[in-house]
């Protein structure tokens, strides 16, 4: 734009600019813009014709004024007029006011168009300039509409201008970005691209932002342009520095159009063409070597520009991920820099060896480097720049390396700055459990976590220490030991106190021998922190005494004595109140017998258990989980089997208050069958336990899910590692192409958890947790799935697919709706999907869900749990009915029948609501034995409808069930019996 | 209880800064100044609670004093306190602008020492802060042990306002009732909302410590005198009924500290030792009877879409023999006015663009006549569709009456032990009447 030059100088304009800045108060400025407000109304005043300078001048004022944020409600006239001038400043200023105050005013904007319409069909160079920036900076969807056909035909035209070509192909991007229906290419596609090949370089420039943008939508329609982008960057990378004359940056030839060249191709996959690869891996090469060249100018610009086509030429490699030879030289080059002069430098080479090091050629070449990142990690003077150095590490790491990480990750943790502790303690956290080969060594690693960071340590960080602690009888006595040596430190950390409360309570028998850990001592040492806790950390204390009263009888004494402290009996804590109460009596009614089953040290916990825990789990966010540990640890054996009714108990305190990313399943769907079930004599003892509603809520532990994950990090990891390069391109398409990772080992248990239940979390790790809704209607099947994302970082390139394997296409009939690619951290995304049943089946679909996480991929397949009794149809029949149905079903393959042993225990209630659960009627007073079920049902497919009935005889003396299954279909027979047997 | 005290230019520059309780740190000196001098939006609450800490500010011309608390104090007791500083300031060293305030900065915060002690408002009153507070600085430690005890005693004995042994040779008592009429009237003369706020203000040169009795026509007053006795007199009022009202009815009244309040409540008389100097012995406010002096008939009339035609009449109302002086009245100009031709018969009329009002002044008027202005505005016409908002027309003016009705019915001074009686002083009393906010809508 050129300067007003002296003689178009606004005199009038100057003096209200300057009036405007030496005015003391608002009030004065309002003072000043009123008055000129009303000599510019006078002015343009009907009856008098300005000349174009003053019109012009008064425009501009106007302009200034509305900047300074008033309301003009005039002038848009005399802004339309200047448009029609012939001095190019006057229609300037014209274009400028109607691209700043322009409104969607039906009669104005008719008459901008016919202006703008004029100026493109004017020939003359600056005007059509004008006319195309005005159009780009409104950009409306009228403009588009009034001008969407006839720019490609000015970008295209042989006899424009290149300044011009350069506007339009701008301006062009510009409409299709906003009205991307109105921008037809279809006839001008070929042309635009051969754009490519334009002698001028600034419309290439312009023409291939023009072109990514388009191919990003239609990558077929401009696949032509691969070729040609490779042709072009060659002749820009080979060409001397001085060939482009202007187009040199600081000796760098034709910068901004190399880097863009290169994104473009990043849209693309590796070019099929042997010739045209082989020319561009030729060009990646010449811009590696040319790093290695030493500068040509001292000048900071220069080595900007050469960077910045680096970096983009190293993104392109990685975003190939098919050239290990390039990939590891890429590697050494970012190597190089991270000990360059340069901080933004080091930053980038650490952001882009981040996404090296997932790629399976580069992996290694990347761990070379694990001494100089430890070092930024501890040096760096910036914290971004730190921020990425943990990244790095995180992904870099693996088996061989991941003592050496973690340490050196603890180490920092100390220093590190606040920002960032809480997702470095997630990734210690994670890395040392997925590492984890020697147990103690994790144990220790943990507790080192919380004494170091203990702030920034979440629930589930310690809940999982303990987890592990509990289901591996190695560790337990060596855990015992070191957090009773953690403890004795002055000033513990309240997750410290949690931790060793809960495994001195559970396992403190076992350094109990050592006079230096006397129970009484351990008791004394925890109850020195008592009173610096927090109320749910006391609960947990509290309940660790009353384990010590069963462990260590010679504490008794002092802890009824604790007990019954007014500070505790008298507690203004409802739970506090409650729990030391209930403890005391319990401490003083009780046999030892009693106490001994009823505070029995944590049982491990089977895989089969794991529904109830996530069901509740979903139900009340992860605070929750622990209301029922605690009614399971001190039930205890009452409690084997009464899972539904620690459930209905806990449903009955259920407030709901623990928000968590699932809270919004609380169904009452699933919410009725449970309540049907009355409390048992065991889940009675859970209720009064488990009373105390959320302040329970952190007080203690094990959850299923996490132990699952736990035991199964290293196929996670692997596929992690494998999975990782290569997916640069968040277009769907090519995301889609990639091979979803082979479904998690557990996918099995997972779906049986859900066999007599519809609603609960499905999988959950310390990244993602999914939980799943879902109800069903004859052969029809509606399954919500909740992705919750529970780390405070984003994930992108989030994508979900549901695939039928095998003969399960043509049974099962599934519709998924896509979902969105990035998850906020801490956000919940839903996805719906739609089942039809066609007919019996037996497989599960698989659910495998992508995205990226700090910028390595995770990879989970998990099976969805649709199974065949979900389009169960209860029938009620009389006895006389059954057993006439029952006859006429005898056939031997009709019939499946299975007689195993009681996984859990017996438990009336319990068994009829899992029956129940099934989908199926559960049929009263119809077999002449009580102790019997007998349920009948219909499965419903499209095609036929399968009669079902079912028997189980229970064998309470032999903990032995007999389960058998007739149908009128065979493969139903089967596959139900095998779903059930592991029910119970 | 104030925790701090901070005074702002209209940057938002702090000139005077004093914090007196730990629990206010320096950052709410910038709270305030981002979130209110700075706001984006023109802040109208006097309050702003920002961050749990409450700002209570005042703005004289382009001063902002604001107090700050993190307690929740009596708001009124501390606007009181702020309009006090105000007033103690003004006293000491004239008007409040930014230049005086860089100017007395020590004595400023000598006067902060004095009247707030942490953060409690203290003896704020102007007089008896003179006498220890004074600007000649070093002059102030040549005052004879004397004069310091008496100080002492003066400021914490039982009249803290007045210092003995006062004498005068011409006692003179000045009485000023000064009042402030609000208005809001419908096009077609309706009062839709009218008030006097009231203050008498005196200024006594009285020698030794005289008791003053102060009488008004207060109706509670004059009706239990009318009950208790003098039938005579009632009978003359009602026969006189022309002279209109004889009392007022005063809705609330708040007195200077020096009345005893105790004989107000139980006989409704005013006495009180009252202050040497200047001072504010009462306000007042009243809603009935109120006597307005002018009356504005507006005539608006739209001629298309680019004409508009406004024709004003202003009527006076009270007696003939008395002047009103300053009459401005301001006639609200669309914001689309391109030009306005304006004719008046009496004073200077003019279009001021930068206010968008046609300022109508006259220097004087008499009562019971009528003056009349007519203007003809033009528009421009504008694309948007928003109808002129038509503000009020407001009006300024000065009378010499109460518009209240407030009369001065007596005010008698005993001095026992000095020999000068009533009769001896000279009392000079005087009615200014002025505009508040006197609108009336067209």
């Amino acid at each position: 734009m050129p300067a007003v030059s002296k003689g178009d100088g606004m005199r009038g304009l100057a003096v209200f600019i300057s009036d405007i800045r030496n005015c003391k108060s608002k009030e004065a400025e309002i003072k000043r813009i009123n008055k000129e407000l009303a000599n510019i109304r006078s002015k343009f005043k009907g009856d008098k014709a300005l000349d174009g300078y003053s019109k012009k001048k008064y425009v501009c004022k106007l302009l200034f004024i509305f900047l300074l944020g008033h309301d003009i409600d005039f002038g848009h006239m005399e802004a339309v007029n200047l448009l029609s001038s012939n001095k190019y400043t006057e229609k300037q200023i014209g274009y400028l006011f109607i691209s700043v105050l322009v409104n969607s005013n039906s009669e104005l904007i008719r008459l901008i168009n016919n202006a703008i319409k004029n100026d493109l069909s004017s020939r003359n160079p600056t005007f059509m300039c004008l006319a195309l920036h005005c159009i780009a900076n409104v950009g409306s969807r009228e403009m588009a509409e009034a001008f969407a056909g006839e720019i490609p035909r000015i970008l295209v035209a042989g006899d424009t201008m290149d300044s011009v070509k350069q506007s339009a192909a701008l301006c062009l991007l510009r409409l299709y970005k906003t009205s991307p229906d109105l921008v037809l290419m279809g006839e001008w596609t070929s042309r635009v691209v051969h754009l490519l090949n334009d002698q001028h370089m600034g419309v290439v420039t312009a023409a291939i932002s023009l072109i990514t943008c388009l191919s990003q939508k239609n990558p077929d329609e401009f696949k032509t342009c691969v070729s040609l982008a490779v042709s072009r960057l060659s002749r820009i990378v080979s060409s001397a520095s001085t060939d482009l004359q202007d187009y040199t940056y600081y000796f760098v030839p034709a910068p901004w159009l190399s880097c863009k060249l290169l994104r473009l191709l990043q849209c693309y996959p590796p070019p099929e063409d042997g010739a045209v690869k082989g020319r561009l891996v030729e060009c990646l090469e010449t811009i590696l070597n040319k790093a290695q060249e030493p500068p040509k100018s001292k000048k900071v610009q220069h080595s900007n520009a050469k960077n910045a086509i680096l970096f983009e030429a190293i993104s392109l490699i990685i975003h190939y991920d098919s050239e290990p030879n390039l990939l590891v030289r890429a590697c050494n080059q970012l190597g190089q820099f991270l000990q360059h002069r340069e901080t933004n430098l080091r930053y980038l080479a650490l952001e882009s060896m981040c996404t090296l090091a997932s790629s399976e050629f580069s992996h290694e070449a990347v761990k070379t480097h694990i001494e100089t990142v430890i070092n930024a990690l501890k040096t760096e003077r910036d914290v971004s720049v730190r921020q990425r150095a943990a990244d790095l590490l995180y992904a870099m790491c693996d088996r061989s390396n991941a003592k050496q990480i973690v340490a050196e990750m603890l180490s920092y943790l100390e220093t590190a700055d606040y920002s960032i502790r809480e997702e470095m303690v997630l990734k210690v956290a994670i890395l040392a459990e997925k590492y984890a080969v020697d147990y103690s060594w994790y144990v220790d690693t943990i507790l080192n976590l919380i004494r170091i960071a203990g702030d920034y340590v979440s629930e589930e960080v310690w809940y999982r220490v303990i987890q592990i602690v509990i289901n591996r009888d190695d560790v337990q006595g060596y855990a015992a030991k070191t957090v009773f040596e953690a403890l004795q430190a002055p000033a513990c950390h309240e997750n410290m106190v949690k931790v060793g409360g809960y495994i001195l309570g559970e396992f403190g028998n076992l350094i109990a021998g050592d006079p230096r850990s006397s129970p009484l001592v351990q008791f004394n040492l925890l109850h020195s922190k008592f009173h610096l806790c927090s109320v749910p950390t006391r609960a947990l204390l509290l309940s660790a005494y009353i384990k010590f009263i069963n462990l260590f009888p010679e504490t008794k004494a002092t802890i009824q004595e604790v007990l019954r402290s007014d500070s505790q009996i008298r507690n203004s804590d409802v739970e506090l109140q409650q729990r030391a109460v209930e403890y005391l009596k319990l401490s003083s009614i009780a046999s030892t017998d009693v106490l001994a089953t009823v505070l029995e040290e944590m049982p491990p916990f089977p895989e089969r258990e794991s529904s109830i825990l996530a069901k509740l789990k979903k139900k009340k966010g992860p605070g929750a989980v622990s209301e029922l540990e605690e009614g399971r640890r001190e039930g205890g054996e009452l409690n084997g089997g009464g899972e539904r009714g620690g459930d209905a108990s806990v449903m009955a305190t259920s407030n709901a208050s623990t928000p968590s990313p699932s809270a919004d399943l609380l169904g009452l769907r699933s919410a009725a069958p449970v309540g049907s079930a009355a409390p048992s004599a065991g889940s009675l003892l859970v209720d009064v336990f488990s009373e105390g509603g959320p302040a329970t809520a952190s007080a203690s532990v094990n959850d299923d899910g996490f132990l699952r994950d736990l035991e199964q990090p290293t196929e996670v990891s692997d596929s992690l590692l494998v999975e990782g390069p290569g997916d640069s391109d968040s277009a769907p398409p090519s995301v889609a192409s990639e091979d979803p990772a082979p479904p998690l080992p557990e996918a099995d248990e997972l779906l049986n958890k859900f066999v007599c239940k519809n609603n609960g979390v499905l999988f959950e790790n310390q990244l993602l947790q999914i939980g799943i809704k879902s109800e069903y209607r004859q052969n029809l099947g509606r399954m919500y799935l909740f992705y919750g994302n529970k780390t405070s970082v984003q994930f992108s390139s989030f994508c979900t697919t549901v695939t039928c394997p095998g003969d399960l296409q043509a049974q099962l009939n599934v519709q998924t709706k896509p979902v969105e690619p990035l998850v906020e951290g801490g956000a919940q995304v839903q996805q719906v999907i739609n089942i039809e049943c066609l007919t019996d089946f037996v497989d599960a679909p698989l659910l495998n869900i992508k995205f990226r996480y700090g910028g390595a991929l995770q990879n989970v397949t998990l099976k969805l749990p649709v199974t065949i009794n979900k389009f169960f149809q209860p029938t009620d029949m009389a006895s006389h009915d059954f057993f006439q149905r029952w006859k006429q079903l005898s056939q031997p393959q009709q019939e499946a029948q299975k007689i195993f042993k009681a996984g859990q225990g017996m438990d009336t209630e319990v068994l009829k609501a899992k029956l129940l659960g099934l989908g199926t009627a559960l049929l009263e007073n119809v077999d002449p034995n009580p102790e019997n079920y007998v349920c009948a049902g219909v499965i419903q497919t499209k095609g036929q409808q399968v009669g079902c009935l079912l028997r189980l005889e229970p064998n309470a003396q032999a903990q032995m069930y007999r389960l058998t299954l007739r149908s009128s279909k065979d493969t139903v027979s089967k596959r139900l019996c095998d779903l059930l047997a592991e029910q119970f | 209880m104030i925790g701090g005290l901070f005074i702002y230019n209209h940057k938002g520059e702090v000139l005077i800064s004093r914090v007196y309780r730990n629990d206010i740190g320096r950052n709410a000196v910038d709270a305030f100044r981002v979130n209110v001098i700075h706001a984006r939006q023109q802040v109208r609450s006097p309050v702003s609670n920002i961050a749990r800490t409450s700002f209570f500010h005042v703005k004289r011309s382009n001063i902002w004093l604001a107090a700050v608390t993190k307690q929740n104090v009596n708001a009124a007791m501390v606007f009181e306190f702020l309009y006090k500083m105000c007033d103690v300031m003004a006293a000491y060293f004239g008007k409040i602008s930014e230049e005086n305030i860089k100017n007395n900065f020590v004595l400023i915060y000598e006067l902060l020492d004095e009247i707030l002690d942490f953060g409690y408002p203290q003896n704020s009153e102007t007089g008896a802060l003179k006498t220890f507070i004074t600007q000649q600085g070093i002059k102030g430690q040549h005052q004879t042990k004397e004069e310091q005890s008496q100080i002492t005693s003066q400021v914490t004995g039982q009249i803290g306002w007045r210092r003995e042994g006062i004498k005068y040779r011409r006692n003179e008592l000045f009485l000023d009732v000064l009042e402030s009429v609000n208005l809001l009237m419908s096009p077609q003369g309706q009062v839709l909302s009218a008030h006097v706020s009231g203050r008498v203000v005196m200024k006594s040169y009285l020698s030794g410590m005289p008791e003053c009795k102060f009488g008004m026509n207060d109706k509670i007053v004059i009706d239990k005198q009318g009950k208790g006795g003098v039938t005579d007199e009632a009978g003359k009022s009602e026969l006189g009924g022309s002279s209109g009202k004889q009392s007022i009815a005063i809705d609330d009244c708040t007195f200077h500290q020096c009345v005893r309040l105790s004989r107000f409540d139980s006989e409704r008389s005013i006495s009180f030792i009252p202050p040497d100097g200047d001072y504010e012995l009462m306000r007042y406010r009243t809603t009935k009877d109120i006597i307005l002096p002018f009356r504005v008939i507006p005539l608006v009339r739209e001629v298309g879409r680019t004409k508009l035609e406004v024709k004003v009449v202003i009527k006076s109302n009270f007696k003939p023999s008395l002047l009103a002086q300053k009459i401005e009245v301001r006639i609200p100009t669309p914001l689309t006015t391109s030009g306005v031709q304006v004719i008046c018969m009496k004073g200077k009329a003019k279009y001021k663009a930068s206010e968008n009002a046609i300022v109508w002044k006259i220097k004087r008027m008499a009562g019971m006549k009528e003056s009349q202005i007519s203007a003809e505005i033009e528009l421009l016409p504008t694309n948007d569709k928003k109808k002129w908002a038509r503000p009020p027309i407001s009006m300024n003016f000065e009378v010499p009456f109460a518009p209240s009705g407030l009369k001065v019915r007596y005010l008698k001074v005993f001095e026992s032990k000095l020999n000068y009686s009533d009769h001896d002083v000279i009392k000079w009393v005087r009615y200014i009447g002025r505009s508040g906010i006197y609108e009336t809508r067209c």
